[in-house]
């Protein structure tokens, strides 16, 4: 009946292969080919451009309120493309690089901030769920979807996304104990940007990593610079490696840092200061890739700008056609919101569609006898 | 007096709960420092500190299953969910404990709490920010549902639900919390939850709503009168659960016709419950079927259609001269 520590088959590690002043291990380097790097400069930089854009359009109400994903680029990046066609992602809403990668096109995420339903409709051909709002819940069907896979017995793998603050949640710890219960292919990414909203990790969470918990549930885990898109990458080409052989699940918490506010509804000076922000905003992904790919010989500058306009030019036809979409008579047609409730209309819903087309047009025909005289003032905060 | 809207007067008797009794604690996300994503907690994490102000981890489960816990150790927490939207996270807890501590301990045990969040419709927001779900809450049994209108009631109601023995639903209708200033007494008040009050007096038809749904019907009872020369009686519900069927039925049996109206969906909606016992009560007054104007029995659409599915006067008006022209 002795007392003595309990030997653990687990290590954490944290992995970082190009630091913030470009400066590369080659031993960690990941074999990926020219055309491969620049495919990851490329969406990120896409999804960079696009962020900032879509920024410019919330102000002036072109959209409405999105969570920003500028500096996590490499972390979505990094992870999805390492995913085959086949293989499924279940994304939380920060993961706007990999999702144009994945095939989602820009205007159809351009819809969705603008409060159509149309932009979280799968694009066909792709197997993946729509971003999701109720923060960790969507880890739980990324768990269900990998213990689909192994009942059906196919060697696909799921990527999967969640917060910090999500990492609090019980559907998360409920999503990684039922994954590693069932060896489900999964591997969760956590993209620990250290605030949920306002609320630092520090107050989220008495462990010194997300990463550690791997550790309680029976899984690898790894932390690795979540501003390092080859970091990221090695580090989920390993766990899809495992996931694919049948050795279960994994999760990479990847540390990055949110310079921008939680959505454009938030203020971050209210909660930290500038000196913080500032000092991570120089950590960031981008930067760091574009002179790897300099440095060694890959693009030029003069390649950079040839990229920098082609991007500029797919973002201006993305956001012409999203709002061409916007305002087509098929698209803001408000008897769209009955469509999709059931596989079948039931006559009730049937019924209040008729109840609100009549209404429309009763008040159609009503303000054209009126002239053009106004409904009543919208509710606003 | 005091001007003041509806933010500012929730987030006033915040202030005055917590200064008047040690016992009251505010918990919930970013509710600290931040002071609530829609500022309703402001100037309390100064003034009360990280003990009386808590920004809990990001876990609506955990914030309403602690300050359960809390409540059953003698604190009268008020718990803030960020939206509506998100509570159904932490709803286990009401309906399984909050709801049932009373009942099971034969009365030994009881839990003093509020929860507090924003519902509705209106403002731009993306997916899960929008929903109006009262009727869950209103149907389950050991939970009290309140929705204030304006400012000067949701100060009052937020006392009331406060000092209540019981745990309280208060429900902010978010499109209202900056939409117009009222006159709020200097002196603390209080409202009696379950009492309804008759915002607009009137003799031809009544009309019952709360929240956010009561501006488009007292707009539409002023075109009524406008328009038709028809005197609508407009009652505010403010508790919905257990709320004030004989306001109702008093108001019913004389006007013999009733529009009820709420942005949440129609079946199995406050509306219905109402019918039912307007049924109970006074049948025999009734002129015309009793009108529902709601929220439809679909998803709330996403923002670029929220207009169409809200109730807004002119459907209230239409609901009336149907029931009217019976």
């Amino acid at each position: 009946m002795p007392r003595k520590p309990i030997d653990l088959p687990f290590k954490l590690e944290y992995l970082s292969v190009l630091d913030e002043n470009a400066e590369l291990d080659k031993k960690l380097e990941p074999k990926l080919t020219d055309d491969e790097l620049k495919t990851l400069y490329r969406y990120m930089l896409k999804a960079r451009r696009a962020d900032e854009r879509m920024l410019n359009m919330q102000r002036q109400g072109r959209i409405g309120t999105f969570p920003q994903a500028s500096g996590h680029e490499a972390i979505s990046m990094g992870s999805i493309f390492c995913l085959e066609k086949e293989d499924w992602l279940v994304p939380a809403y920060r993961e706007l690089a990999g999702m144009l990668y994945r095939g989602w096109p820009l205007e159809t995420i351009l819809l969705y901030w603008n409060g159509f339903e149309e932009g979280a409709k799968v694009p066909d051909g792709i197997n993946d769920l729509p971003m999701c709002v109720p923060v960790a819940s969507q880890l739980l069907h990324a768990a269900g979807i990998g213990m689909a896979m192994n009942i059906q017995q196919e060697k696909k793998v799921v990527l999967t996304f969640f917060g910090d603050g999500s990492s609090s949640e019980g559907d998360c710890h409920e999503a990684l104990n039922f994954a590693a219960v069932f060896n489900a292919p999964v591997v969760f990414i956590c993209l620990n940007n250290q605030y949920a909203i306002s609320v630092p990790i520090a107050k989220q969470m008495k462990n010194e990593t997300v990463a550690q918990r791997a550790i309680a549930y029976g899984m690898q885990g790894i932390r690795v610079d979540g501003n390092d898109v080859l970091a990221v990458y090695t580090a989920t080409q390993e766990a899809i490696a495992r996931a694919r052989k049948g050795e279960g699940p994994t999760l990479i918490e990847c540390l990055t840092y949110r310079f921008t506010p939680h959505t454009t509804a938030d203020d971050p000076k209210r909660y930290r200061s500038e000196d913080e922000s500032k000092k991570w905003h120089l950590r960031e992904p981008l930067l760091r890739f574009a002179k790897f790919l300099k440095n060694k010989g890959i693009m030029n500058d003069e390649q950079k700008i040839a990229i920098d306009a082609e991007i500029d030019a797919e973002i201006k036809a993305a956001v012409a056609k999203a709002e061409e979409l916007a305002k087509s008579e098929e698209l803001m047609d408000p008897l769209r919101m009955f469509d999709y409730s059931f596989a079948d209309m039931p006559p009730f819903l049937a019924e209040q569609r008729q109840e609100l087309a009549d209404h429309i047009a009763k008040h159609k025909k009503h303000k054209k006898e009126a002239g053009e005289k106004k409904a009543p003032s919208p509710a606003q905060i | 007096m005091t001007q003041m809207n509806m933010a500012k007067a929730i987030n006033l008797a915040l202030h005055e709960a917590m200064t008047k009794d040690k016992r009251v604690i505010v918990m919930g996300e970013d509710v600290g420092q931040d002071e609530g994503v829609f500022r309703i907690t402001e100037g309390l994490h100064a003034k009360f500190g990280d003990t009386r102000v808590i920004d809990t981890p990001l876990a609506e489960s955990g914030i309403v299953g602690t300050a359960i816990g809390m409540a059953l150790y003698g604190l009268k927490p008020i718990c803030e969910i960020q939206f509506a939207g998100f509570d159904y996270y932490n709803y286990h807890q009401l309906e399984s404990h909050a709801a049932r501590f009373r009942n099971r301990t034969r009365g030994r045990l009881s839990v003093p709490m509020v929860m507090r969040a924003p519902y509705g419709a209106g403002i731009r927001a993306i997916e899960h920010h929008s929903e109006s779900r009262e009727a869950i809450y209103a149907h389950t049994p050991g939970l009290k549902v309140v929705i204030p209108s304006g400012p000067r009631n949701a100060r009052a109601l937020l006392h009331s639900a406060i000092q209540d023995p019981d745990p309280v639903i208060y429900y902010e209708p978010k499109a209202v919390y900056r939409l117009f200033k009222e006159e709020v007494p200097d002196a603390m008040e209080t409202l009696p939850i379950g009492q309804a009050q008759v915002a607009r007096k009137g003799k031809d038809i009544t009309l019952v709503s709360y929240g956010a749904s009561l501006r488009p019907t007292l707009e539409a009872a002023e075109l009524l009168e406008e328009e038709d020369g028809v005197h609508a009686e407009v009652i505010d519900l403010l508790t919905i659960s257990p709320f004030d069927a004989a306001t109702i039925v008093e108001s019913v049996s004389k006007t013999g016709r009733c529009v009820v109206v709420h942005e949440g969906p129609r079946t199995c909606g406050i509306g219905a419950e109402i019918i039912a016992r307007i049924n109970e009560n006074a049948f025999l007054y009734l002129e015309a079927p009793v009108k529902r104007v709601t929220g439809f029995d679909c998803q709330v659409p996403y923002f670029s259609k929220e207009r169409a599915y809200l109730p807004d006067a002119e459907r209230v008006l239409e609901g009336c001269r149907a029931t009217l022209s019976f």
